[in-house]
């Protein structure tokens, strides 16, 4: 199995190759240069392996929420590199990803996941580890100011992602004493995709290269009064 | 033998994909316009139209590979601007992942380099040198074109296009968008002796252009008016006859001063049936061959980038790796 994962869906950029087992990753934090970085990154990762962009067998991807422009980049990236390869590809949650990697860092088995989604919100969603080892969406993924999540009844659960650096102290507020312990400066990372990638894959959650699209949460982005969308995240 | 170069052009809101074969010319071509999406805002909502690329730039190459039953190509050129940052961005990585996952070159084209060379789409193709002007809803330049690649911006709009003030002026006036075909229409009902709108920057020396004050003039006289059908065509007509006037009161300076014989048309304002005629009687008098694309080559496109990309590739004009955008992007630099 030769699995390719990629995210720009924030300020990481991030790369990660999955061969029987092994992994191999790059990842920078580097806001604004996710096109100068992901393919580059990407062929080091192939070349290092002697491996062709048409030998691999499925291409996993962050398909959001997030930045609406990184997102569009690993979308069109995704997009190019599956239809090229003739390769299926797996569309990844960018807050499960948090929370995988929060399962990986920790161990933590209960995550709830935010990003900061500026525009006084944040992608906010609730995650708890299956038997198998994989992250499974237990609060739905929404777009929301931070004083309106979306809490879990029970549990204790670890917080994770840029929303618990911005929002710090309301959401530990409001989580109240269902949270554990709160990491912000955590960021999607895709070595922490392939666990949940080799899941969906079993599962045949597989789509063809035109169905690596956004998942943006934030629909509204037309200011009808001035005809014009607000900035991107 | 040969090559086959697959076009990808996606900088504003027309998604266009095209394959062009060094040796057969122009393979196929396919185009989802946009214009539908944006109609209900007046222009063009720059985060909408890379929504909408994302979408629609696979299904179209799918549609575009199997129709040519192809599986891969030689080159991938893609529109690296100058254009919407959003909406390039979608090209730019399609583009180059797509050249990559094939393992062949990437090149970025310059969208007004593509617009420019579209009129050697068809025949009878034009010989260099030649002055273009190249009249869209992003741009009004007149560019000296000595041969491909050898460009010489010779004057521009210093604010507002020309299809720009197309659609603002329909907008004042309450007509659709895109205004370009509305005004257009409504122009054929005015009274051409009705108003009498400035020529701008025509008294003055120099090939640059200035529409933002007609728009201006259009909306105090509108206001001034009794609105009804009549005067809403006067002025449409009015205003239509400023612009063609200022367009080819320029063209005939710039051939004047450089001596060209042959005008190339380009761009979506250079589909107007009026501005057509006129400048055909500006070249019969000077004695100037006049070239115009098919109107499906004058709007944004994707045969144009392929066949500026064949160009390009045959002079190995490769992209890396990393991709970009390049929104604003002058011509003198290529």
């Amino acid at each position: 199995m030769k699995l390719l994962a990629i995210d720009t869906s924030t300020e990481a950029c991030s790369c990660a190759l999955y061969i029987d087992g092994e992994i191999q990753n790059r990842s920078v934090i580097a806001p604004r240069q996710h096109a100068a970085l992901i393919l580059p990154m990407a062929d080091e990762l192939l070349q290092a392996a002697d491996l062709k962009p048409n030998q691999l067998d499925v291409l996993a991807f962050v398909r959001g929420p997030g930045s609406f422009t990184g997102l569009r980049i690993t979308c069109g990236v995704a997009q190019g590199i599956a239809f090229a390869a003739d390769i299926p590809v797996i569309p990844i949650s960018s807050l499960a990803t948090l929370a995988q990697a929060a399962n990986i860092e920790y161990g933590a088995k209960n995550v709830l996941a935010a990003i900061d989604a500026r525009m006084k919100e944040i992608y906010w969603g609730g995650y708890r580890l299956d038997n198998e080892g994989i992250m499974r969406c237990e609060l739905d993924e929404i777009v929301c100011q931070p004083e309106k999540i979306s809490l879990p009844t029970t549990g204790k659960w670890y917080g994770t992602g840029t929303g618990w650096t911005t929002y710090a102290t309301q959401l530990s507020t409001i989580v109240g004493n269902l949270l554990h312990h709160y990491q912000g400066e955590r960021y999607p990372q895709s070595h922490a995709m392939i666990p949940l990638a080799l899941a969906a894959f079993k599962e045949g959650k597989i789509e063809s290269a035109e169905n690596a699209l956004p998942v943006y949460l934030r629909n509204k982005v037309v200011n009808i009064a001035r005809g014009n969308p607000p900035g991107i995240l | 033998m040969g090559f086959v170069i697959l076009g990808i052009e996606t900088s504003c809101d027309e998604t266009g994909v095209a394959l062009y074969h060094s040796e057969q010319g122009l393979l196929g071509h396919a185009l989802y316009s946009q214009v539908d999406l944006h109609a209900k805002y007046g222009g063009v909502v720059p985060e909408l139209a890379a929504r909408d690329h994302v979408r629609k730039l696979i299904p179209l190459i799918k549609t575009l590979f199997s129709e040519h039953h192809l599986k891969t190509v030689d080159g991938v050129a893609y529109t690296a601007g100058p254009g919407l940052i959003g909406a390039l961005l979608v090209g730019a990585a399609v583009g180059r992942s797509l050249a990559w996952g094939w393992q062949v070159p990437a090149i970025g084209v310059h969208h007004m380099e593509g617009h420019l060379l579209a009129s050697m789409l068809e025949e009878p193709t034009p010989t260099f040198p030649f002055l273009a002007l190249l009249v869209s809803g992003g741009h009004t330049q007149l560019v000296n074109v000595a041969a491909v690649g050898k460009y010489t911006v010779l004057g521009e709009s210093v604010d507002d296009a020309a299809g720009e003030a197309f659609d603002k002026t329909a907008k004042l006036l309450g007509l659709g968008y895109p205004g370009g075909p509305a005004i257009a229409r409504l122009a054929k009902q005015g009274n051409p002796d009705a108003f009498h709108f400035p020529r701008p920057m025509t008294r003055q020396p120099g090939l640059n252009f200035s529409f933002s004050g007609l728009k201006t003039f259009v909306l105090t006289t509108w206001k001034a008016q009794e609105q009804n059908e009549q005067t809403r065509a006067d002025v449409a007509r009015a205003f239509e006859d400023a612009v063609i006037d200022t367009l080819a009161i320029k063209c005939r300076r710039a051939l004047q001063e450089t001596g060209l014989k042959s005008l190339v048309i380009a761009g979506g304002v250079g589909a107007n049936q009026r501005l057509r005629t006129r400048l055909t009687e500006l070249g019969n008098k000077m004695k100037v061959a006049v070239y115009y694309p098919h109107p499906i080559f004058c709007t944004d496109n994707g045969a144009m980038i392929a066949y500026a990309g064949a160009l390009r590739f045959a002079a190995k004009q490769f992209e890396p790796l990393a991709f970009e955008a390049r929104p604003r992007w002058s011509m003198n630099d290529l």
